[in-house]
């Protein structure tokens, strides 16, 4: 254990990722998207780039044709994605679907399918909420045993990347109620299997999520992730590892909010003097300051308790997905009201990353949601 | 087996066979710190021999170099001892201005002399130092100090008046912040000079607290004589020394709302005063209010093990303890706010041997004092502004 600090494997992959971000996928490329109403909300010579960067196969295993790089690895390329925006399928296929797959899958699935994620040419989502609020246990979809396989019908929001995925991981229910954690399966579905619909959403940030609806989709047998029944605590593994992810994204918007904020204060005039010469600016930019040094932290110490299989991972997720969410909703809202009427202007970049924060917020559970989980974890 | 595990073998056996039982318990009142010096009177026998011990090993002041009578550890080392003391809720065997302040000041700006006569009674806790700092003029305003040293060739001769300053009728000697050049920019006449307390013209009248008590003075300088060689570096130099100084003073006041080995974590004193239904904290509101500290608390300590990783790694932004000094101090008055709210109105008692003599209400007072002594929370949040982000 080298503590609280990155490794020089993990500092170079942090640098080339930063260098990448920058000039290949900026703020501006978003933009562009947005604009010009891309089909896919993304770039596929993007996302050819990133695996050929081994960004894509930062979690997957050398014999999988990526690099195990582990947690903190992918972490640091999550933090320059939230400095830049960057629009790409990396969050939903290669966290959640790698994961889910690493932690759960059956050999013949991980010989199929980890192999296709790493070198880009399969796109994942993962269907698992019903309600606008995250309630993983809050499942309806119902997966019946028939014949030799399932068949499942059911109705999952805020699906990430869901309408360009090629194939779904699917929570659903085999046995139980409702607010049940016992009895839900997770499931592989093919995005083309007959009775799937997908209806892409806009979303506030630009970026990709669907509505999907599970009409009688009939699946194999071996369409199942794990265990039938006891897909609940392996969903929560890799929710852990996604709000992991998410917390290093929120980091790099927190910061990358922050500087530019801080050089407007630098920069703007008003009353004859630069307006970062006012307390009153000056005390609340020295506050965010320090909170965001404490987000660095526990985003960091999370990554690393995942990394090392640590007993409370989970607990350390939800302090860092908590205080991320905390943090990244203060940043945008001064980078925004600092900013004054530019700040404002859909021409000016800062307000794109507000409406990046509060989707990724809301995603696998806010502020909120993890301060309750925490608490319960630490026994009251 | 690395040398580091060797180490922590060792400490670990040693710490076993020489901390009394008696010192194996948190802190629970003033009483229970040693603050050593020639006017100490031992609580217990305990307390003693616990403080003579780990002194005999330079453990009251574990990262100085042991020709001063020091631990001579590295950090890691300094780390482990932490940890194993921690381990079997060892008190601090001093509590000590000098092992915390003007040490750390000596050791990197003292002449050889003043190190070899000041720090290995540091370490033993025969020498017991006070702060002078502050004065009715100049609070935040520090630099603007007017106590003046009027330079008499081999010695100076001090005028001036210093106020809340920590301790001083308990003290043996001072460190203190005087003006030897009236006609240069304020922060470049000032100078450090050390002086007994017992000198003829140091007196000292204490001031009582909100909390009760009256662990503060104010102390009169009248013709006091220092000796030149009683300057920490060089004379006008005082300003940097002071600053250095009080970047240690300001990292130590920020960890006070750390909760200590042994101590019950504010939700177990929640849970046991309010009780859990179906797997929660009884009162909703209180609960949402604790976790909400805690998530910061426990974020407060990553950060200040993140900045201690990133030192040693030759890495991290500097300029930290005024993001630490000011972020403990505010925690830590949040933690008091809610102690009382957990304790409603047992909380609120002031006196009664029943009530431990109101000790709840008196440490909540007390902590309002975190976020002003050592420089005030609004002086962090400026040099936070000025020196990191370079707002002017
Ligand atoms: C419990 C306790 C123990 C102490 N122990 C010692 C000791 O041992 N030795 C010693 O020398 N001193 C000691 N002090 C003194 C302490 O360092 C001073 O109280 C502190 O520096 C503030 O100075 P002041 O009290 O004059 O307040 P002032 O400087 O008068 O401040 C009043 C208010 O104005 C604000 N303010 C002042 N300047 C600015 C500014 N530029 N921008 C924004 N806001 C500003 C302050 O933040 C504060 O809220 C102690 C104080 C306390 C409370």
């Amino acid at each position: 254990m080298t503590g609280l600090v990155l490794n020089d494997e993990q500092q170079m992959l942090k640098d080339a990722a930063r260098r990448f971000m920058q000039e290949r996928a900026p703020v501006s490329q978003l933009r562009k998207l947005r604009d010009e109403r891309d089909e896919t909300g993304f770039s596929r010579e993007l996302w050819q780039e990133m695996v050929e960067m081994g960004f894509v196969g930062t979690l997957i295993d050398e014999e999988y044709g990526g690099s195990g790089f582990g947690y903190v690895g992918m972490g640091q390329v999550f933090e320059e994605v939230g400095r830049n925006l960057t629009a790409s399928p990396l969050f939903a296929t290669a966290v959640l679907g790698a994961t889910l797959l690493r932690n759960t899958g059956s050999d013949a699935q991980k010989q199929a399918l980890l192999p296709a994620i790493a070198d880009g040419s399969m796109i994942m989502a993962l269907a698992v909420d019903e309600r606008a609020r995250h309630a993983p246990h809050y499942v309806e979809t119902r997966a019946e045993a028939q014949g030799d396989g399932f068949v499942i019908s059911g109705r999952k929001v805020a699906v990430v990347d869901g309408h360009v995925a090629d194939k779904l991981v699917v929570s659903a229910r085999t046995a139980g109620e409702p607010g049940d954690a016992d009895g839900l399966t997770l499931l592989l579905v093919d995005r083309a299997a007959a009775g799937v619909t997908v209806e892409r959403t806009i979303m506030v940030d630009s970026r990709n999520a669907a509505v999907v609806t599970f009409d009688q989709v009939a699946v194999p047998k071996d369409a199942v992730l794990g265990k039938a029944g006891d897909g609940y605590a392996v969903l929560q593994q890799t929710l852990d590892v996604g709000n992991a992810m998410l917390a290093a994204e929120l980091l790099g918007i927190a910061q990358e909010a922050f500087d530019r904020t801080v050089k407007y204060l630098h920069e703007r005039k008003q009353f004859g003097v630069t307006i970062g010469s006012f307390q009153g600016l000056q005390h609340r930019a020295a506050h965010l300051f320090s909170e965001i040094e404490l987000m660095k932290s526990v985003v960091l110490k999370a990554l690393t308790a995942l990394d090392q299989q640590d007993d409370s991972a989970a607990q350390l997720v939800s302090l860092a997905k908590a205080k991320a969410s905390e943090v990244a909703e203060l940043a945008t809202n001064e980078g925004i009201q600092m900013h004054g009427g530019m700040g404002m202007t859909d021409e000016f970049d800062i307000g794109l990353f507000v409406k990046r924060a509060r989707p990724m917020q809301q995603l696998f559970g806010d502020y909120r949601y993890h301060a309750d989980r925490f608490a319960a974890d630490r026994g009251y | 087996m690395s040398d580091l595990e060797a180490f922590r073998r060792e400490t670990r056996a040693w710490l076993e066979e020489n901390c009394p039982q008696s010192m194996r318990s948190p802190v629970m009142s003033d009483k229970d710190q040693c603050w050593g010096g020639r006017n100490w009177t031992f609580q217990s026998e305990d307390q003693r021999l616990w403080l003579e011990r780990m002194a005999e090993k330079g453990w009251t002041a574990p990262d100085w170099p042991s020709e001063y009578g020091g631990g001579g550890l590295s950090r890691e080392q300094v780390k482990v001892l932490r940890q194993e003391m921690a381990r079997i809720r060892a008190r601090p065997p001093l509590h000590s201005f000098g092992v915390w302040m003007i040490g750390p000041a000596i050791l990197k700006f003292g002449s050889e002399e003043l190190k070899r006569q000041h720090l290995p009674p540091i370490v033993r806790g025969e020498i017991r130092w006070c702060q002078g700092y502050s004065e009715p003029n100049a609070g935040s305003d520090l630099a603007g100090l007017q106590t003046r040293a009027e330079d008499k060739g081999d010695h100076f001769i001090v005028n001036g008046q210093k106020i809340w300053t920590s301790y001083a009728d308990k003290a043996d000697w001072m460190f203190c912040l005087v003006r030897t050049n009236p006609d240069v920019k304020k922060q470049l006449g000032i100078s450090l000079v050390l002086f007994d307390m017992a000198t003829p013209g140091v007196s000292t009248r204490p001031i009582k607290l909100i909390s009760g008590s009256s662990p503060f003075c104010e102390t009169f300088l009248e013709n006091v004589r220092v000796e030149k060689n009683q300057v920490v570096g060089e004379v006008d130099q005082g300003w940097t020394i002071a600053k250095y100084l009080l970047t240690h003073e300001r990292e130590m006041i920020g960890g006070f709302g750390r909760t200590a080995a042994g101590q019950k974590t504010l939700p177990q004193q929640a849970v046991e005063a309010l009780g859990v239904e179906q797997g929660r904290l009884a009162d909703g509101m209180l609960r949402g209010d604790i976790a909400r500290w805690e998530l910061d608390a426990k974020a407060f300590e990553f950060t200040a093990e993140r900045v201690v990783d990133e030192a040693k790694a030759g890495q991290g932004v500097g300029n930290a303890s005024a993001m630490l000094k000011y972020y403990g101090t505010e925690l830590n008055k949040r933690r008091q706010e809610l102690l009382m709210a957990i304790h409603g109105s047992d909380a609120m008692v002031w006196e009664g041997e029943a009530w431990n003599e109101g000790a709840l209400a008196r440490q909540w007072l007390r902590s309002k004092g975190n976020s002003i002594e050592g420089g005030t929370s609004e002086v962090q949040l400026n040099v936070i502004a000025r020196n990191i982000l370079g707002l002017r």
